[in-house]
């Protein structure tokens, strides 16, 4: 991340070179699935060791309800858990931008957070809110967002440039005219780099939850019952799922943090 | 102290505290007066405490000693009331807003209604010569149109004063005549009294109806010339290849270096 500016992959915004940004990597992925293909049939590797990507496609289009119902499922808590852990995390570091103790207060919390593997929380959320709800997982998933979030906003809190800070104090701003005005605004593509983050970070939570517990139907959980009843193929399928899940979450908010930063490149 | 003068500074000194006792006198005892309507510059090296001093009349920060007015108020007093538009050497420009939206920024946050504003910044925007940039964003903008927009954002409430920190200084050559030319202008045209910093003497005495001439540690002025080469309908290009504009850039340079410049040699433009 630069020091300076918030920051969208560089290859997202490169333009002109089609080919080297679109083209070659879908050949370097078609290129890996037929010697996938071919290592396996031609080794005769077991299915149940890796079974081939035509078997795993076969699933695929075979459980396409199951697996876009099992999508929507866990992403529903990634969203709620995203909304949510956003939420928390903007307001927090909106709070710790305007009084530096609640930031010296909550930073031991966030590091703390920041290393805690968030799905060990899991088996104790489905104890505190029953294993037949949704909202252990959507706790989980809105944790994991938090600290993402809260770290990029605070930051972006603080980019406030001297000749703005100035502007305001000659227009005699209050102080809330001044968030408004000034400091949100700047704040607002960094909030976006967090989200963009903590995107992934929010499905991969939510499905991972699903593996300890709960009520039956997302992602995780059907990843699981499909590898526990040795249907592998059928369980890379919902692999499968998640994978494009994720990218649906990521390229959503990569979407909606290049809009907003589109006119950030100069002062 | 008289409230007709749009400055006035008596004996101010400003001294930043530096670690481990070390202090720096940025400026030392410094009077200055500017009349309604009157161009003056501040010029000298830097570090000689013409930004400082600015800044003091602002009130974007405040005198270890000495007494400042602005209208005949306490600088704070001016500040809040508005009396004074500033631009800085940065445009400083809010680059999620467009051009618009800049202009209008101290109108909106002083509840200025949506008309008014509307009307104020079409005005603007003609005084500029931006008119068919108002939904443009900063970026899209080259550094003198910025300029341009920070200084149109600066009379937005039509002060009597403005406070210009080398507004300029980061401009081409070519851009700052031009720029410079339309200022002369733009000051006829709203009346105002300008204090201007700068450290290009051409630029002092192509604008100014004085030029005070500052030296550094500690910061204080030395000499204040009279300039005063004419009204804006005279201060137009022709005037920078007259003989009048260069004895002028010739007496500031004296003053500045504290010799006198000898013969033709030492007459040039820059």
């Amino acid at each position: 991340m630069s020091t300076t500016t918030a920051t969208i992959p560089e290859r997202a915004l490169a333009r002109g070179s089609a080919y080297r940004t679109i083209l070659a990597p879908i050949l370097l992925g078609a290129a890996m699935l037929a010697l996938w293909q071919g290592a396996v049939d031609g080794f005769g590797i077991e299915q149940y060791i890796v079974p081939t990507p035509s078997d795993i496609w076969h699933e695929i289009s075979g459980n396409a309800g199951s697996i876009v119902d099992g999508s929507a499922s866990t992403g529903l808590n990634a969203l709620v858990g995203l909304v949510v852990g956003a939420l928390v995390g903007i307001l927090g570091a909106i709070v710790a931008g305007v009084w530096r103790i609640f930031d010296t207060i909550v930073a031991p919390l966030v590091a703390a957070l920041a290393v805690m593997p968030i799905v060990a929380l899991a088996p104790v959320l489905y104890t505190m809110y029953g294993a037949d709800k949704e909202t252990a997982r959507q706790i989980v998933a809105a944790v994991a967002v938090i600290v993402p979030v809260y770290i990029n906003t605070l930051r972006g809190l603080r980019q406030v440039r001297p000749v703005h800070r100035d502007l305001m104090r000659v227009y005699a701003a209050s102080a809330r005219q001044q968030q408004l005005a000034v400091t949100l605004p700047t704040a607002a593509p960094y909030v976006f780099t967090g989200l963009r983050v903590a995107s992934s970070l929010a499905v991969i939570s939510a499905l991972i939850a699903e593996y300890f517990g709960g009520p039956i139907g997302g992602l995780g959980k059907s990843i699981t019952s499909s590898a526990a009843s040795s249907n592998y193929a059928l369980a890379w399928a919902y692999v499968f799922g998640a994978i494009v899940l994720g990218l649906v979450f990521y390229c959503a908010a990569l979407a909606v943090e290049m809009f907003f930063t589109r006119h950030r490149s100069t002062p | 102290m008289t409230s007709s003068q749009a400055v006035q500074v008596s004996g101010v000194s400003r001294t930043f505290g530096g670690r481990k006792g070390a202090s720096v006198t940025a400026l030392e005892s410094v009077d200055l007066t500017v009349a309604p309507g009157e161009f003056v510059s501040l010029i000298g090296p830097s570090g000689c405490g013409k930004s400082t001093l600015l800044r003091l009349i602002a009130d974007l920060d405040t005198p270890t000693s000495g007494e400042l007015s602005v209208f005949g108020k306490p600088a704070r007093q001016a500040r809040v009331d508005q009396d004074y538009g500033i631009a800085f050497q940065q445009a400083g420009l809010l680059p999620w807003k467009t051009v618009t939206g800049n202009i209008e920024l101290p109108l909106a946050l002083h509840g200025a209604g949506r008309s008014e504003r509307k009307g104020r910044v079409k005005e603007l925007l003609e005084l500029i010569g931006l008119a068919d940039f108002a939904g443009h964003y900063p970026d899209q903008l080259s550094g003198g149109m910025q300029q341009r927009v920070a200084i149109a954002r600066a009379l937005a409430e039509s002060p009597k004063l403005l406070l210009m920190d080398e507004p300029f200084g980061a401009l081409d050559e070519m851009t700052r005549e031009r720029m410079q030319n339309e200022l002369v202008r733009i000051c006829a045209e709203t009346q105002a009294a300008v204090v201007f910093v700068t450290h290009s003497i051409p630029e002092a005495v192509f604008l100014s109806d004085r030029v005070v001439v500052m030296s550094p540690r500690p910061g204080r002025i030395t000499d204040v010339i009279d300039v005063s080469l004419g009204g804006p309908a005279e201060r137009d290009d022709s005037l920078r290849e007259d003989e009048a504009f260069f004895r002028a850039v010739a007496k500031v340079r004296e003053a500045l270096h504290g010799v006198p410049v000898t013969g033709a040699r030492g007459v040039d433009s820059r």
